[in-house]
């Protein structure tokens, strides 16, 4: 059945290329706006020869990890803190409900007025839209720790530090896990974005680049990349997810947010 | 009313061949309640969905009056086990009874009309407004039946409805079952595992053998048509009758048919009605 | 672990509305006290930024530039949602076309939907087509794939019971298939407004005569700072708004599934 689908999917990829070669050479659709797959492989693999492909590569990787693991690390800090802290929950409600829906995209021309096209710039927009991600998995999986579990941690008196190193990390672990795999993808999203619209150093930069100066193959090939990245990106947050997983009872569903 | 007529079903896949039903032959008269029960794992559900036109017969074939089932007959309603499964939780409890009627075109009067006394037969009538899963296991699963009510079947085929509510629920619901099936003279197919319930409510009880399935047994309830929980449970002759069936089944178990016959009892005889 | 509030009384209701207001009143109070004296021309005092907004948005600017966002963004979100349902329910209901269609939907899923700015504007130009177009083609992807999804899990008992009753056909697509799939398919409708207003602004910033992402980077250009922190509020009341809205929306629909998760979270 799995080879069958393999196949299958194969099959249909396959056929993705080959219309992707086909539509264009038939004059279905102008070449010059969309080149034939086998010329934007050609220019893919230019691209792969060059190295200055592959600082930009570099630097959208940077701007993504590095964002990435700022709001990770302040997603899990803040949303530890208010979950555990009595009332605080309540209290910043309405402000994460409010802060939440901000299009990170908005804060764009901040970002070029104070750190121009800085790596800065790229972690203000990612930093700003993955931090809600991580944050609201957070306080979903420590609300969802077991009243029970909690209450004969606490007869046992173990402290506030014990109880949450044992109780409270080990339910909120995997949405955690959930709530990184989310942001990985988002701070991609607005890594290549700050790249493409600020002129940031990166894939987007490039991407930028290249339709300024008419080269669509090369733009092609470098919005490929950028799919092969996220794809890549999102099969190894799920296998991480699913390796750090393995050992708790059942892999939760994600939290519809 | 309904003839199976050597029914057989052979499920294939990925290599591997599973005879669920072997050779099937039994009929069952208009306004008949057979209970069909067998060991666990028979393939009653195979059966079931087989008379009810949801999995196509290897070989054999079932007849309504005479039309042979190619699928799910119009005048055929089906009330499953798993009866949260079964009503849809976006719909209240009026529109799951009426949403079957709206695909048989019935005028919205008519439906409505159906669907009150539907409601009223089961005594849920003041539940219609509400949803399935605001409702006990029980009163779910009267939900279901007021819907195949409400569908005015010729032919009702019940799976198992009773396995998964609690015991009190469940002879009420037998006791409810029962009331409908006099009331209306629908004719009804009642598959189940538990044989005191098979015998409490059926006028009829076919006993199949293990799988690969045969009928091991037809067996006429010589039952009071008037029963009740109370008194029918502790007769002599309920007592009999299942003895008679558990033995049967014990036996199907371990691939023989038991000659020794309970006194009286009148195996294998074709229905008398 | 909780804060139990109190519930219910004239004090519980306080009590909550001071709970929703307070923060928020310190957050602003604490930049408005902050920036007051503020001489910094990045960080105008929000004095300064709260007065030149009405200023700023205008009737003729909300006319000119929300307006014509605000549009875009629903033609492009309203299309690719039609679109998305139709297609993932086509590829949903059949196993083989979802296999044959998976690899390349996920490729297309991943990739970052603001690179495709650049190559629909090869195709459509810098107009409203363009901008919808773009719109799109991002937002189709979450919500198509959150339908296969759905479609894909439909319940087999309910199936069967839809079947034995002669609910089929359209009937079945309506009443069964897209109601069960429903809540999936409004996660991938909110993936997809986030995604939506992120493209609205940027096919705004990269090439147009009007909307708000294009307002909001002429100030930044002109250096009217205070007006461009305007367009920075505006922008996150418009998403607030709009997430609101999809909020109120999903309730409605949504709400025999939230009941029956209510339900099932109680009693296991």
């Amino acid at each position: 059945m799995r080879g069958t689908n393999a196949v299958l999917g194969a099959a249909g990829l396959a056929v993705f290329l080959a219309l992707g070669e086909a539509a264009p050479r038939l004059g279905l659709v102008k070449d010059e706006y969309f080149p034939p797959t086998s010329r934007i492989a050609d220019a893919l693999a230019t691209e792969l020869a060059d190295d200055a492909f592959w600082t930009a590569l570099g630097d959208t990787l940077t701007g993504w990890a590095l964002g990435l693991a700022i709001a990770v690390t302040a997603g899990i800090l803040a949303g530890v803190l208010i979950s555990v802290t009595p009332y605080l929950r309540e209290a910043t409600a309405s402000t994460i409900e409010f802060l939440r829906p901000i299009p990170s995209v908005a804060l764009i021309p901040l970002a070029v007025l104070l750190y121009g096209t800085e790596l800065r710039s790229v972690l203000l927009l990612v930093v700003y839209a993955s931090f809600w991600q991580v944050l609201i998995q957070v306080m979903y999986g420590v609300q969802d720790v077991d009243p029970v579990a909690e209450e004969t941690a606490r007869s046992y008196g173990l402290g506030t530090w014990a109880r949450t190193r044992h109780v409270l990390w080990p339910t909120a672990l995997p949405y955690v896990m959930t709530g990184v795999r989310l942001a990985a993808t988002v701070a991609l999203i607005l890594a290549v974005t700050a790249e493409l619209v600020i002129g940031a150093p990166g894939l987007g930069a490039r991407i930028a680049v290249a339709q300024t100066s008419q080269a669509v193959p090369e733009m092609y090939a470098l919005v490929v990349v950028t799919g092969l990245l996220g794809l890549l990106i999102n099969v190894g947050a799920r296998t991480v997810e699913r390796r750090a997983l393995a050992w708790h009872q059942s892999v939760r569903g994600e939290v519809a947010v | 009313m309904l003839d199976v007529r050597g029914l057989k079903k052979v499920y294939e896949g990925s290599g591997r061949r599973v005879e669920a039903v072997r050779d099937l032959t039994f009929t069952v008269d208009a306004g008949e309640l057979v209970c069909l029960v067998g060991p666990s794992g028979c393939g009653k559900t195979t059966l079931l969905k087989c008379v009810g036109g949801l999995l196509t017969p290897t070989a054999g074939e079932v007849l309504i009056e005479g039309r042979r089932v190619t699928g799910p007959p119009p005048d055929m309603a089906v009330v499953f086990q798993e009866y949260g499964r079964s009503l849809f939780p976006w719909m209240r409890v009026r529109e799951n009874v009426e949403l079957p009627l709206k695909q048989k075109k019935l005028s919205s009067a008519r439906r409505r009309e159906l669907v009150a006394d539907a409601l009223e037969s089961v005594g849920l009538t003041d539940a219609a407004g509400a949803y399935p899963w605001q409702l006990s296991g029980g009163m779910q699963q009267r939900v279901a039946i007021a819907r195949a009510l409400a569908y005015e079947p010729d032919v009702l085929l019940m799976d198992e409805p009773f396995a998964a509510v609690d015991a009190q629920t469940r002879a009420d619901l037998e006791d409810l079952v029962r009331g409908l099936w006099r009331q209306r003279g629908i004719t009804i197919l009642f598959v189940t595992h538990d044989i005191d319930e098979a015998v409490y409510l059926g006028e009829r009880v076919l006993i199949l053998s293990s799988s690969p399935t045969v009928v091991q047994e037809q067996l006429k309830i010589d039952l009071p048509a008037e029963r009740d929980q109370l008194h029918t449970r502790v007769a002599p002759r309920f007592a009999e009758l299942r003895t008679h069936v558990y033995e049967q089944i014990q036996a199907a178990k371990r691939g023989a048919p038991v000659d020794r016959l309970v006194k009286d009892v009148s195996s294998d005889t074709p229905p008398l009605h | 672990m909780k804060g139990v509030l109190p519930r219910g009384g004239v004090r519980g209701v306080l009590l909550r509305l001071f709970f929703v207001v307070a923060l928020p009143a310190v957050l602003v109070a604490g930049w408005w006290i902050a920036s007051d004296d503020s001489t910094d021309v990045y960080w105008p005092p929000l004095r300064t930024i709260l007065t030149t907004f009405p200023d700023v948005w205008t009737g003729e600017r909300l006319r000119e530039d929300v307006l014509p966002s605000v549009l875009r963004l629903s033609a492009g979100y309203a299309c690719a949602a039609v679109a998305g349902v139709a297609l993932g329910t086509v590829i949903g209901s059949y196993r083989r076309v979802r296999a044959v269609c998976e690899p390349v939907l996920e490729f297309l899923r991943a990739v970052p939907p603001p690179v495709l700015v650049p190559v629909i504007m090869l195709f459509a130009g810098i107009g409203d087509t363009m901008k919808i177009a773009v719109i799109v083609s991002g937002c189709v992807w979450p919500i198509l794939l959150n339908t296969v999804e759905g479609v894909r899990a439909v319940d087999s008992v309910m199936s069967e019971t839809a079947r034995s009753y002669g609910i089929t056909g359209v009937a079945r697509l309506r009443h069964l298939v897209l109601r069960s799939a429903s809540p999936q398919i409004f996660a991938g409708l909110r993936q997809a407004l986030s995604i939506g207003i992120i493209l609205m602004v940027i096919s705004e910033m990269f090439a147009a005569s009007n909307g708000l992402g294009f307002t909001i980077v002429q100030f930044q250009r002109g250096f009217a700072i205070p007006d461009m922190w305007t367009g920075i509020l505006l922008l996150g009341l418009l998403g607030f708004v709009l997430s609101v809205l999809f909020r109120l929306v999903e309730r409605r629909v949504l709400g025999w599934y939230h009941g029956l998760r209510d339900v099932s979270r109680r009693s296991s």
